[in-house]
């Protein structure tokens, strides 16, 4: 073939997750203050979700706040400078200061050079779906060191007199640094989406139908918990086992999993239909962490590793499933 | 097809299984949720589990309308006829 060529930028052969790093803000919000608001009972709430308390931001705490105390963490756990990041990703619903990004201005929080910087939206599959991403770029050669964040503040988008969803969300920020490897250890992802139940789960009211009749309440998200579990345990069963396929492995070589953190009944449901071992460690973080979308995963395996559940070394398959519906998944290693 | 005898038995040892409630407790005039205490989340459970068994599909929109045993009973029924 004639005409120009361009000189491609060789990646590495693999990639792998170097450190984990958790936030969760100091105000723990119990289910009786919960119930302050909606009529509903400290039994009834951990009967539906298994969630006992979950942690509310400061008012004046933003996304970026709880992002940039996740990455110290995670940059510390990885033994990466911060000026060692070429790129970081910020997955999150809930900036609500919509332009510039939250990446960007945690990239200049961190002290970090001048990396590539930019906002995911993918609600509760965003951690995977930033993985996934961040795994090509380093393959690609487009990145070295990638700082990907979940951050969430839903308790900015939680109706608290929504009987059916205010005591599911809380609020958080979990980090990964991914760097290259010599060894697989991120395996492909499975991933895809449905917009045929765009209404599944949903803001009641858009940006603009706020700005056209200012006599709306402020947007909130809404959710049809039936349909969203049906979906989330009988399709993401398959996703699941998909994935575990494509890593090359079975579901008996598997020792941990790590579901996004949804309602502790998805988890149950999930482990009863994939037909998971007993053996495998199963994350159960929503019990005192709630739902924090993006966040949950990581905040989910920051956990597993400080209680040494896990060790460096073992097989987790990563599921995030949600809002669009999107969902995705991947087995790793833990770092 | 089943006939109405069959498909309570089969639906009796499916809320068994969801749920715990024993299988002589699941009769034609008892509420799902006000006399065996299956919730919405459980309910869908019972549903897949029904559709799998039975070869129905019952959507959402018509589950909330599944008020008693009978109802799932005579919509499972119809469904397969």
């Amino acid at each position: 073939m004639t005409g120009p060529r361009l000189s491609p930028r060789p990646g590495a052969s693999h990639a792998r997750i170097l450190g984990v790093g958790a936030y969760r803000p100091a105000r723990v919000v119990t289910n009786d203050e919960i119930c302050e608001y909606i009529d509903s009972s400290d039994e009834w709430i951990r009967e539906r979700s298994g969630i006992i308390t979950r942690h509310f931001a400061a008012e004046d705490e933003t996304v970026v706040d709880m992002a940039a105390a996740a990455s110290e963490k995670a940059l510390a756990s990885a033994g990466v400078r911060a000026d060692e990041i070429d790129t970081v990703i910020v997955s999150t619903v809930t900036h609500l200061s919509q332009t510039p990004s939250a990446s960007a201005e945690l990239a200049f929080r961190l002290g970090t050079k001048t990396p590539a910087a930019f906002d995911i939206g993918a609600a509760c599959a965003g951690f995977s779906y930033g993985l996934a991403v961040a795994q090509d770029l380093i393959r690609g050669g487009s990145a070295k060191h990638v700082l990907l964040v979940g951050v969430e503040k839903l308790s900015d988008l939680t109706d608290p007199t929504d009987r059916g969803i205010a005591f599911i969300f809380g609020d958080g920020a979990g980090a990964m640094v991914i760097g290259p490897s010599d060894i697989p250890a991120i395996g492909p992802v499975v991933w895809g989406s449905d917009g045929a139940q765009a209404d599944a789960i949903m803001q009641d009211v858009s940006w603009l139908a706020l700005r056209d009749d200012p006599t709306h309440k402020f947007p909130s998200l809404r959710m049809s918990g039936p349909q969203v579990f049906r979906w989330a345990v009988y399709e993401m069963s398959k996703a699941a086992k998909d994935a575990i396929d494509a890593a090359g492995m079975t579901a008996d070589e598997l020792d941990v999993f790590i579901p996004h953190q949804a309602n502790m009944r998805i988890t149950d449901a999930m482990i009863k239909q994939m037909g998971l071992s007993d053996r495998v460690v199963v994350a159960r973080d929503i019990a005192d962490t709630g739902n924090t979308s993006a966040a949950s995963i990581p905040l989910a395996m920051g956990r597993l590793l400080e209680e040494g559940q896990i060790q460096s070394g073992d097989t987790a398959l990563l599921i995030g499933f949600g809002a669009g519906l999107v969902y995705s998944a991947q087995v790793v290693v833990v770092p | 097809m089943a006939d109405q005898q069959e498909i309570l038995s089969g639906l009796a040892e499916i809320v068994n299984e969801v749920a715990g409630v024993p299988v002589d407790n699941v009769q034609l005039d008892k509420a799902f949720t006000d006399d065996l205490d299956i919730d919405s989340l459980s309910m869908v459970e019972v549903v897949v589990a029904a559709e799998e068994k039975f070869g129905v599909k019952i959507p959402d929109d018509d589950v909330k309308d599944l008020r008693t045993v009978g109802d799932a009973v005579s919509y499972i029924q119809q469904a397969g006829s």
